[in-house]
């Protein structure tokens, strides 16, 4: 029991946990059912194909995303790109996860 | 339903703001002080909500605009946290309310003289983060490099207009110095008491009678001990 905490204190969360907490992140910001989000795929649309995604929500997201995950996401690092999909979401975070 | 008020303006002069009310009253009355800025709008339906619950279960409340914000015509870019503190003291007590419920960044302006519950408390700093990274996505998508960095340091001296929101040099200063805070004997209710989703991560704005029943319920249970 001990072991197992310093241990997953010392890698972060795994990448099953941060694709879970980036779902669960994007249900509570789009307003969806699980069993919506558990259907993202790696293609799925997010900015610039969900109109409710606008500046202020995704602003909202990447603070949330923030908090949840205790990771800093800076200005530069936010691109067209890792926003475009969940699969680039997902890369993104998972990489900020593990510079973290 | 409606009221109006005199509300102490930034000038030393006062000015008039509309309340929305439940008012026949009644011994127990509560004061509503809603999120501020993009999540005030966020908020609004879901406030009413818990109003109309506390009104049915014999409790008075109001919900007092405060100058710059919702129906007031005082331009928002002259008010200040302090400015708003000062209001919703007076607000107080012209409404004699006798206990205080203020959701997320609302908790800034919390009077600190009554029994008063804050829901899901913000800090000031994270409210000007957003609202920052909100005008730079915005900017980047027209295709303008704007840095979060080189906007606050502008906006701490001539004021900026951030997601739509006209806010002074002033208000700027006060987020990024983040000292305002609720009391520190209000009592906290955090997301996870109430159940179901954030309804301030929401993007489209939205409501739910379910998380109304249980805040309402909350703080009902609160005024009965």
């Amino acid at each position: 029991m001990t072991a197992d905490t310093a241990s997953a204190a010392k890698t972060g969360p795994s990448r099953s946990e941060i694709d879970q907490t980036l779902r669960a992140i994007l249900r509570d910001v789009l307003g969806l059912d699980q069993a919506q989000v558990d259907g993202f795929d790696g293609e799925t649309g997010l900015f610039g194909h969900l109109p409710e995604l606008d500046s202020m929500a995704v602003a909202g997201l990447l603070t949330e995303i923030e908090d949840r995950l205790d990771i800093v996401i800076e200005d530069e690092d936010v691109d067209g790109e890792m926003l475009e999909s969940y699969g680039g979401l997902l890369a993104f975070t998972e990489a900020k996860v593990v510079e973290g | 339903m409606y009221a109006t008020w005199p509300c102490p303006l930034p000038d030393g002069s006062t000015g008039e703001e509309m309340a929305l009310r439940f008012d026949k009253d009644r011994p127990r009355r509560l004061l509503m002080i809603p999120p501020m800025f993009d999540e005030a709008n966020k908020f609004r339906h879901q406030v009413t909500e818990i109003m109309r619950r506390f009104d049915a279960n014999g409790v008075d409340c109001v919900l007092p605009d405060l100058p710059g914000c919702n129906e007031s015509t005082a331009p928002l870019a002259d008010q200040s946290i302090a400015g708003w503190r000062t209001a919703t003291v007076a607000a107080a007590a012209h409404f004699a309310v006798t206990h205080v419920f203020a959701v997320r960044s609302g908790g800034w302006l919390m009077p600190d003289t009554l029994p008063s519950w804050i829901y899901a408390p913000v800090k000031p700093r994270q409210v000007l983060r957003g609202m920052l990274r909100a005008r730079s996505l915005a900017a980047r998508e027209a295709g303008v490099s704007e840095s979060s960095e080189d906007l606050l340091a502008s906006g701490r001296q001539e004021g900026l207009t951030l997601a739509g929101w006209d806010l002074g040099g002033a208000l700027i200063r006060e987020l990024d110095e983040g000292e305002f805070a609720p009391p520190a004997d209000a009592v906290t209710i955090e997301q996870g008491e109430v159940g179901g989703k954030p309804l301030w991560l929401r993007a489209e704005n939205d409501h739910d009678p379910a998380q109304a029943d249980t805040l309402a319920g909350i703080i009902l249970g609160g005024l009965a001990d």
